[in-house]
């Protein structure tokens, strides 16, 4: 053995130990994922499911039970029958709805004219809730529509003269189940943060604590060091990506369209740039608390914002897209979501995965820059 | 022309003769950025050690000693000059030379969660120990520093003492060419300090070492072949000890103390006669003196012994002449090239007069401090067990006692930092158990570790503290400016606490401690790491302090400044094992010649009547 991969081996068993005697490691590494992934998963839904709706009918007939019959049946609302309007509003005012939906009193009359109103009211302070329940009524109510025209119930030619009808299909997601997109893109969150994070401590920690001076007058090479702080910690972060997977498999049954493998490497090419960027943040603090602070700033802030984990960097102002462009993990988001959801796609998957590679070099280069066997 | 030349310069060149001087530095120049402009550490150093030597590098605070080693070891460059060690150059060929050195920095950095065995695996794969010759070795280290029954526990819950054992050990895992220490003996106290001489002599005794060991203990670098006086990044003198001593022959007197005065005033006085002598320190029941160089001739001059304005003087029956020790030469030569009035520049007076007449005219006989069978227990460990002593108004009292004897957890107690388990205290006439907080408006607490805010200036951190004692905006802005100039920080009001040399820092905490002018000023192990002349003028300020009224408790783990302390208590175990004067305690100790060999006759005897305290 080589004094190379001797001093290696010792100094990745010394990282091993702290990391197994110092809680906090751990917490970040393996209790911190899964308390993420329960909460993001479960928690943060952008479905909408049981929708408590105030329904008003001015005259109630049986058209218009027929046509809003479709609530009760629905998973996605739960219908208030209120008498009065002013009923409704006292409710939707309370919170106790979150849309009030309303039907004329001559609804049966016009909707045979095949002008009939439908009022809807909704509670606009969630407006991404807002958003999907307007689609949603929406979309039910076309749906019973359509099916009267196939019934001939309107007069001929009543309905809307020549109208084309939406016939819309999601792909990929058929479903449209948010866990579905959100559980790859916490996988993200997750290895930017194990990655970044506790790497951004270490380096620092043994510049405070002044265990550096003591190695550096040592036969010990920046490599080295550097090494030894790599692979535990990537060790730590493939621990973490694995129970993620395991999560998404088995908790949120989020399908794998791509390859494992590809999964795999790409991940893996990830967390050492998310290493390589907290040895470059810790080699040139040289302080935890600063590392720490700047750790949370420029990796795990912007990749739950901006890395196109929640919305769609395209439709951003043009500022955040450039900042979510020079994010490693937008390139890694996009990956997953294509590895897990649409499949191998060559075109996209050689893109991204040659950017975290320039990534990979770039921090790693920092790191070694700024790790010098010296104090100045 | 041209051969002739390069002979000449031959003998200069590290190649040709490399084994004789293991260091060589030519107009050696480190230069530090900050952003209040540039600190010159070192200058234009022309220094040879000689391989197969023990060198000591001595020198008072910010002298560039650190600075030094830590270029030998190739962790700064130079900003000019040269510098080679074990013939080759640290610029360039910083590896090999890291290849051959071992290197004890002053903060060892142990990884505390590993544990005794498991730092001592990590540094001997580190430097490459082959396997069978390293578990002799490490049988060796771990009988020499008394650690084979510790070797499970986390380095993180050794004591002080053990801990820079442990640092010593991994240093010393291989046999290095050149064995570098960087005050090895920093807060260590005198038992751990002894041991750990004792395995740095054996080891150069036994595997040749050349060491060089930076240090404040004149009596480490008197067991040296080889000193270095270092002086603002200067070299002051250098030699054997002998020779260093050899400055001050004739010059060294001692005289008796007259009853009914203090060492300490007596010490201050001889202090302020600048025309006469350079060094004065309370030793035993005698103040020793050096005089300055023009009395050689004629010993002590005759205005010495006549009665000054304050009604002191010496007595010509009581002074005899003594032999000089290195720290009479060291003093001697920082205090050389001091200007007359720069070394009398810490007065009195303006102290004793900011210090309010009340406490000043205190009756003696007050007991501020009243402690009586005091017992602190952690769990099932008693630190403090059954302690009872009393202090008066304006004594010195000292606390001594080895690493882990319980001095802090008293102190702490003292302080009202924490609740006593059993027994009575009473603090400056309160009750501590009852009215903890009273008690702490009239109490101030230096602590150990530099505990202010480092990122905020001089200026700023004064006007937080007094902010929290309360002190009123005017009152505060006078005070503050009181203080600055009592602890000889004016100028310095805007540079940065953190900044500051450690010397600065610890005056500054002492500024920040008496800003509210308490009655009672508790100072934890003040003078740690600080060299003699920082410590003299150190116990200028308790010695004014006391003076003006003020009661002084304090921890140290140097011996001989005891002897400034009016009384002393000395604690092993939680334990007091001996309470009296320093003359009270020298006797108790077997009529040692040192305190400090008081200290280790009367700490060993307890532990041998009692072997199972570990």
């Amino acid at each position: 053995m080589t004094g190379f991969f001797r001093r290696l081996r010792a100094l990745t068993v010394k990282e091993l130990r702290q990391i197994s005697r110092d809680p906090s490691s751990i917490m970040i590494g393996i209790v911190l994922p899964i308390i993420l992934i329960l909460i993001f998963g479960y928690g943060l839904s952008l479905d909408v499911k049981n929708v408590p709706i105030a329904v008003v009918m001015e005259h109630s007939t049986p058209l218009v039970r027929s046509v809003l019959a479709g609530l009760n049946g629905s998973a996605y609302f739960s219908p208030h029958y209120v008498p009065s309007m002013h009923d409704a509003e006292e409710l939707l005012k309370k919170r106790e709805v979150d849309a009030i939906l309303r039907t004329a009193g001559d609804f049966d009359s016009r909707f045979a004219k095949g002008d009939a109103e439908v009022q809807l009211i909704l509670h606009g302070v969630d407006s991404t809730t807002a958003t999907l329940i307007g689609q949603y009524t929406g979309a039910l109510l076309s749906l019973r529509t359509q099916t009267s025209l196939d019934r001939g119930e309107l007069a001929s030619g009543a309905g809307l003269p020549g109208a084309a009808v939406v016939q819309s299909r999601i792909w990929f997601n058929e479903a449209a189940e948010s866990t579905w997109y959100l559980v790859p893109g916490l996988i993200v969150i997750i290895m930017t943060l194990v990655g970044a994070f506790l790497t951004a401590l270490i380096m620092a920690r043994e510049w405070e604590r002044g265990t550096l001076e003591s190695l550096f007058v040592s036969p010990v090479g920046r490599a080295e060091i550097l090494l030894s702080k790599i692979i535990p910690y990537f060790l730590l972060g493939t621990a973490g990506l694995l129970l993620c997977l395991a999560a998404s498999r088995w908790l949120f049954h989020v399908p794998m369209r791509g390859s494992l493998l590809l999964f795999l490497l790409c991940s893996s090419l990830y967390l050492i740039v998310a290493l390589g960027m907290g040895l470059a943040i810790s080699s040139v603090t040289r302080s935890q608390f600063l590392s720490c602070q700047i750790a949370l700033v420029i990796s795990f802030l912007p990749a739950v914002i901006l890395s196109g984990f929640l919305f769609d960097l395209r439709s951003v102002p043009l500022a955040a897209r450039i900042v979510g462009n020079i994010l490693p993990a937008t390139y890694y988001m996009e990956i997953l979501k294509t590895l897990f959801l649409a499949g191998n796609n060559p075109a996209i998957l050689l893109r991204d995965c040659a950017a975290l590679l320039f990534y990979a070099v770039l921090f790693m280069g920092i790191a070694i820059r700024f790790t010098r066997k010296n104090l100045d | 022309m041209a051969t002739e030349r390069i002979a000449a310069d031959a003998p200069l060149s590290p190649e040709t003769s490399p084994q004789t001087d293991i260091i060589r530095a030519r107009a050696l120049t480190r230069v530090f950025q900050t952003k209040n402009g540039t600190i010159t550490a070192l200058s234009g150093l022309d220094l040879d050690v000689p391989a197969g030597s023990m060198t000591a590098f001595v020198g008072p605070d910010g002298a560039g000693k650190t600075t030094f080693l830590r270029m030998i070891c190739g962790l700064l460059a130079p900003t000019s000059g040269t510098l080679h060690v074990l013939g080759r150059d640290v610029s360039h060929e910083a590896q090999q030379i890291q290849d051959r050195i071992s290197y004890m920095p002053q903060r060892f950095g142990m990884y505390e969660d590993l544990s005794v065995q498991e730092n001592l695996d990590l540094y001997a794969d580190l430097h490459g120990v082959p396997l069978p010759t390293r578990k002799e070795r490490f049988r060796r280290l771990l009988d020499m520093t008394d650690l084979a029954r510790f070797t499970a526990r986390p380095a993180g819950k050794l004591s002080g003492g053990m801990k820079q054992k442990l640092a010593l050990a991994c240093t010393l895992v291989r046999s290095p060419e050149l064995l570098l220490l960087d005050e090895p003996s920093v807060g260590v106290d005198p038992l751990s300090r002894r041991e750990l001489w004792s395995i740095i002599t054996r080891m150069v005794e036994e595997e040749h070492l050349s060491v060089i060991v930076s240090t404040a203990y004149m009596d480490e670098a008197e067991r040296c072949d080889h000193v270095i006086v270092i002086h603002e990044g200067r070299i002051l003198s250098q030699g054997s000890p002998e020779a260093l001593r050899r400055l001050t022959t004739g010059l060294c007197h001692v005289t008796d103390v007259p009853r009914g005065m203090k060492a300490r005033h007596l010490q201050a006085w001889l202090l302020d006669q600048p025309s006469f002598v350079m060094d004065a320190v309370p030793e035993g029941s005698h103040v020793r003196l050096v005089l300055r160089t023009e009395c050689r001739r004629d010993g002590i001059p005759a205005e010495l012994f006549e009665p000054s304005p304050s009604g002191m003087h010496l007595d010509p029956a009581s002074c005899r002449s003594v032999t000089p020790r290195l720290e009479d030469s060291f003093m001697f030569l920082l205090r050389r090239g001091e200007t007359t009035d720069h070394a009398a520049e810490p007065a009195t007076s303006s102290v004793q007069e900011e210090t309010p007449p009340a406490h000043a005219a205190g009756s003696e006989e007050e007991n501020v401090i009243v402690v009586r069978d005091l017992v602190r227990k952690f769990g099932d460990f008693t630190a403090v067990a059954s302690t009872s002593f009393t202090v008066k108004r304006g004594e010195v009292f000292g606390l001594l006692g080895p690493n882990g004897a319980g001095k802090t957890t008293t102190f702490r107690m003292l302080c009202g930092l924490l609740p006593a388990t059993s027994g009575y205290l009473c603090v400056a006439g309160e009750n501590l158990r009852k009215a903890a907080a009273q008690a702490r408006t009239r109490v101030g607490y230096v602590s150990q570790k530099f505990s202010l805010y480092g990122n905020l200036s001089v200026l700023e951190n004064l006007h937080f503290f007094g902010g929290v004692y309360g002190l009123g905006l005017f009152a505060l802005r006078r005070r503050i400016r009181d203080v600055l100039e009592e602890f000889d920080l004016t100028g310095h009001e805007h540079d940065m606490s953190g900044n500051l040399p450690g010397g600065f820092k610890q005056r500054l905490s002492m500024a920040v401690g008496m800003l509210h002018r308490p009655e009672i000023l508790f100072l934890d192990e003040p003078t740690s790491g600080i060299d003699p002349l920082a410590r003299r003028l150190f116990w200028r300020r308790i010695t004014s302090l006391s003076d003006g009224g003020t009661t002084v408790i304090i921890t140290t783990h140097f011996m001989e400044e005891a002897e400034y302390c009016d009384r002393m208590l000395i604690q092993d175990a939680g334990r007091v094992l001996a309470l009296g004067t320093p003359d009270e305690v020298r006797r108790q100790g077997g009529n040692a010649p040192t305190m400090e060999e008081a200290f280790i006759r009367i700490v060993e005897r307890s532990r041998a009547s009692r072997p199972d305290a570990s």
